[in-house]
């Protein structure tokens, strides 16, 4: 190791991160690869090493013979500090080689907070920001994730986005760029046959052209670009890749065990929920494929905890088989199976003393709005007589601890509904006494609220959000009325709500305000120790842009929204229809009741949803 | 027949990228590597089973050892050497499994232990440090403050000290000493503090420390 990294090591809190040399890691030999790709999150390594989408990307870029990819993560602040006195660039874990001797740099973005650190990565490892900076074909700078389902607050700093699941379209775009690195193309020339990529966006071959009010007047698409981006999806989900071999870290990280995908997308269609819409449609995967993957997992990893994710766990039809085969395998080797928050509507007993059998956590529910009114309105199916149903079937069981998850900010939402919130946790608490089997113990029920952000692709992404006064003082109401000594009540800053909001829903131009936080030293700015809102303010009024404007506005059906040019496969019209039923307080049906038609099935390509 | 479960001992190496690996997160890479090679700890009784597992002497973040000591006890017998050649399959790059064999000796009889290392000095000259240096570490007393449970005391490491040779090898200045590994527990950091606090002029501006051996309080070499 590098002497002067040595001596930094020294001084840094947790320093494991930054070492590499974990179990399972992949290492290539360097003479044999025609193409090198960094998979960067830019996020610490405590939070990035816990994200399946990243353990997915590594394994299936390096399932390629020639291509060896490898990961690099933010740096803490002190760390950051130290490489840059040092004058030490940023290195992927593997290799120790600093990313610009790197083909390909991918960074994959889950939220938008995390925009900065995209700049951030970018500087530490000496490669300049703008695409247009970049003159070379090599390194290629691109994103993909969740957040670049808007790719216009990014689209000046990313040669490319990645709109949809990226196992197959990464391969394939690095296979292209082994093409043209082989043939000495020039950027423009891949970026041009980059575009034919299905879910590939090349933000240079599109140019917005904005109003007098600083509405889009049209995003004009160049030559050789498609007129709209179809997200990508894995069509045969049950067969696509898993990796049952994960890097295990050699110092804590935040979710430190296996984890399994039991399905992509969710059928409940919950109008708020951004991640319910750009996964579409649903598709999931055997039981017995899913076993066998977490027992390859849990024998490839030796973790002792091994935990179910997807969007609503629940909706798996064969729960309860599930848990049977992987209990089978975890209760003699003492390994804890832990199921994420579940449905309260379809909660089983019989599945809570399973899990149980081995290791005991807290109970949490989202119902996300505090009256039946409102949770109809924005399509949340859960009815208050199921949640206390399971609260009461829980307290019986012996657990004491429940955790509820609201949002306050929600379209419609009135007083009565955020009052309605201290009335649905008193109601809980209410059941203790009568029902609690452990009295002894205590009961603790935690409510959290956090501020409602509209998102993109999603039946209110045209919706105002509320301001942060007005959001504050439905906070206080709520605080009122939440007075039991029983009950802890945590709400989310206005402040991180409203900088998510203008992200999410930003334009090219935000692109010029996040270069500017990072400038004056934003970084790590999902982490409160380092947000701070002064300094996005001062960047917002530099570049003569209002937040307000794009968080707190109505925009009407027929306004170009800034993602207008990718398309997630569900209609924009089926997403107004929905968002007319939310002023009705109309339900939806979930998938499995009835088909919607919110379009979403042609990805499929002939296939059928839930099949 | 030997079928040993319960007082066995690995001596293992944690060097190269492993050094930064601390000792909470040891306990973790050690109990998943020993469920990687499908060798099963025993689990204690109670609400929450943990594996039954204990380190000898905690290891400071950044420094090399060639003589780690884990005792922990098994469900079923595995022969001895399988244990270690499975182990080495599972182990993480930087620790290897050097031996598996059953205990007699209790490890709070560890007594004194040896460590190497090395004093880097940027802009100073090592040979001409060198007799300050041996002069500094004969004393017969060197009392240090360090942060004791009840905030800041003083501790004499003089006699935690049992032997020390210093010699300048290619500018920078190393260190074999046998030093005391428990009650009281010698640091070798220490040493480093000691001159920072005492004879700046003399504090190096890297120094790294590998532990090579363990010995009982006699002098023989613990097992």
């Amino acid at each position: 190791m590098d002497k002067k990294l040595a001596r930094i090591l020294q001084r840094v809190q947790k320093p494991a991160r930054y070492t590499g040399g974990e179990y399972n890691q992949i290492v290539k030999d360097k003479s044999k690869l025609d193409l090198r790709m960094a998979l960067c999150f830019p996020d610490t390594y405590e939070i990035g090493m816990s994200n399946l989408g990243m353990k997915i990307l590594y394994g299936a870029i390096n399932e390629m013979d020639g291509v060896w990819c490898e990961r690099v993560f933010a740096p803490w602040g002190d760390m950051e500090d130290e490489l840059r006195s040092a004058g030490i660039p940023l290195w992927a874990l593997e290799s120790g080689d600093c990313l610009s001797s790197f083909d390909a740099i991918g960074f994959s973005i889950g939220y938008e907070i995390a925009y900065l650190d995209v700049l951030n990565m970018l500087d530490l490892a000496g490669i300049p920001l703008r695409s247009d900076e970049r003159k070379e074909l090599l390194p290629l700078v691109f994103a993909g994730g969740t957040s670049c389902c808007n790719p216009e607050p990014m689209a000046d700093f990313m040669d490319l986005m990645l709109i949809g699941e990226g196992e197959e379209m990464d391969v394939e775009l690095l296979e292209l760029l082994r093409t043209a690195k082989k043939q000495g193309w020039t950027k423009r020339q891949f970026l041009l046959e980059a575009a034919k990529i299905g879910g590939v966006y090349v933000p240079s071959l599109y140019h917005p052209v904005y109003n007098d009010d600083g509405t889009i007047n049209r995003i004009e698409a160049l030559e050789g670009a498609p007129e709209q981006v179809q997200k990508r999806i894995i069509t045969d989900f049950e067969n696509s890749y898993f990796p049952t071999a994960p890097v295990v870290p050699s110092t804590e990280i935040v979710h430190d065990r296996v984890t399994l995908e039991l399905f992509r997308g969710c059928i409940r269609g919950c109008r708020f929920c951004q991640a319910g819409y750009v996964y579409r449609p649903v598709r999931p995967r055997s039981v017995e494929k899913v076993v066998q993957q977490g027992i390859d997992s849990l024998e490839n990893t030796g973790y002792q905890e091994v935990t179910l994710s997807s969007l609503s766990t629940s909706d798996y039809r064969p729960l309860n088989e599930l848990c049977d085969g992987l209990l089978d395998f975890c209760v003699p080797r003492s390994i804890g199976l832990s199921l994420p928050s579940l449905r309260a509507d379809n909660f089983s007993i019989e599945l809570m003393h399973k899990v149980q059998s081995v290791r005991k956590s807290g109970l949490t529910f989202a119902p996300e709005a505090g009256t039946q009114r409102l949770r109809d309105a924005i399509n949340k199916n859960v009815r208050e007589e199921d949640l206390l149903n399971t609260c009461r079937i829980a307290f019986e069981g012996g657990w004491n601890n429940v955790k509820l998850y609201f949002m306050l900010g929600l379209p419609t939402e009135t007083d009565e509904d955020v009052l309605g919130i201290a009335d649905l946790a008193m109601k809980v608490l209410a059941l203790w006494k009568p029902y609690a089997s452990n009295k002894a113990k205590g009961l603790r029920i935690t409510v959290s609220t956090s501020c409602f952000v509209p998102k993109p692709h999603t039946p209110f992404q045209w919706e105002p959000q509320v301001d942060m006064d007005e959001y504050r003082r439905r906070v206080t109401l709520l605080r009122e009325h939440l007075r039991a000594k029983a009950i802890t009540y945590n709400w989310h800053d206005a402040d991180t709500s409203l900088i998510e909001a203008v992200l999410s829903r930003g334009d090219r131009r935000v692109g010029a305000v996040l270069e500017e936080v990072w400038r004056n030293g934003g970084r790590l700015n999902s982490w409160s120790d380092y947000f701070d809102f002064q300094r996005w303010l001062d960047a917002f009024e530099k570049c003569d842009l209002d937040p307000k404007f794009y968080a707190c506005r109505e925009r009407g059906f027929d306004e170009v929204l800034p993602w207008s040019r990718v398309s997630m496969g569900v209609s924009p019209k089926f997403m107004w229809r929905e968002r007319e039923m939310c002023y009705k307080a109309e339900l939806s049906p979930d998938c499995r009741v009835k088909c919607t038609g919110c379009g979403a099935v042609r990805l499929l390509k002939g296939g059928r949803c839930d099949e | 027949m030997n079928e040993a479960t319960e007082r066995l001992r690995l001596r293992f190496s944690k060097t190269g990228r492993a050094v930064y690996i601390s000792h909470l997160d040891l306990m973790r890479t050690m109990q998943r590597a020993f469920q990687r090679a499908e060798i099963g700890l025993k689990y204690s009784e109670g609400f929450n089973p943990h594996a039954q597992m204990s380190f000898a002497l905690p290891l400071s973040v950044g420094t090399a050892s060639l003589c780690e000591i884990l005792d922990f006890k098994l469900r079923e017998y595995i022969s001895l050497s399988e244990i270690v050649f499975r182990l080495n399959r599972s182990l993480p790059e930087g620790i290897k499994a050097l031996e598996v064999y059953e205990w007699e000796n209790k490890a709070k009889n560890i007594k004194w232990l040896d460590i190497d290392g090395s004093f880097e000095y940027d802009d100073r000259s090592a040979a001409e440090l060198l007799p300050e240096l041996i002069e500094f570490f004969s004393r017969e007393s060197i009392v240090i403050e360090k942060k004791t449970k009840s905030g800041m005391g003083q501790s004499d490491i003089a006699p935690s000290i049992r032997s020390i040779l210093l010699d300048d090898d290619n500018g920078s200045v190393t260190i074999k000493a046998v030093i005391s590994a428990q009650e009281p527990t010698l640091n070798p950091e220490h040493l480093v503090t000691a001159l920072r606090q005492l004879a700046p002029q003399l504090a190096p501006d890297f120094a790294s420390f590998t532990r090579t051996q363990i010995y009982n309080a006699d002098m023989t070499v613990f097992r």
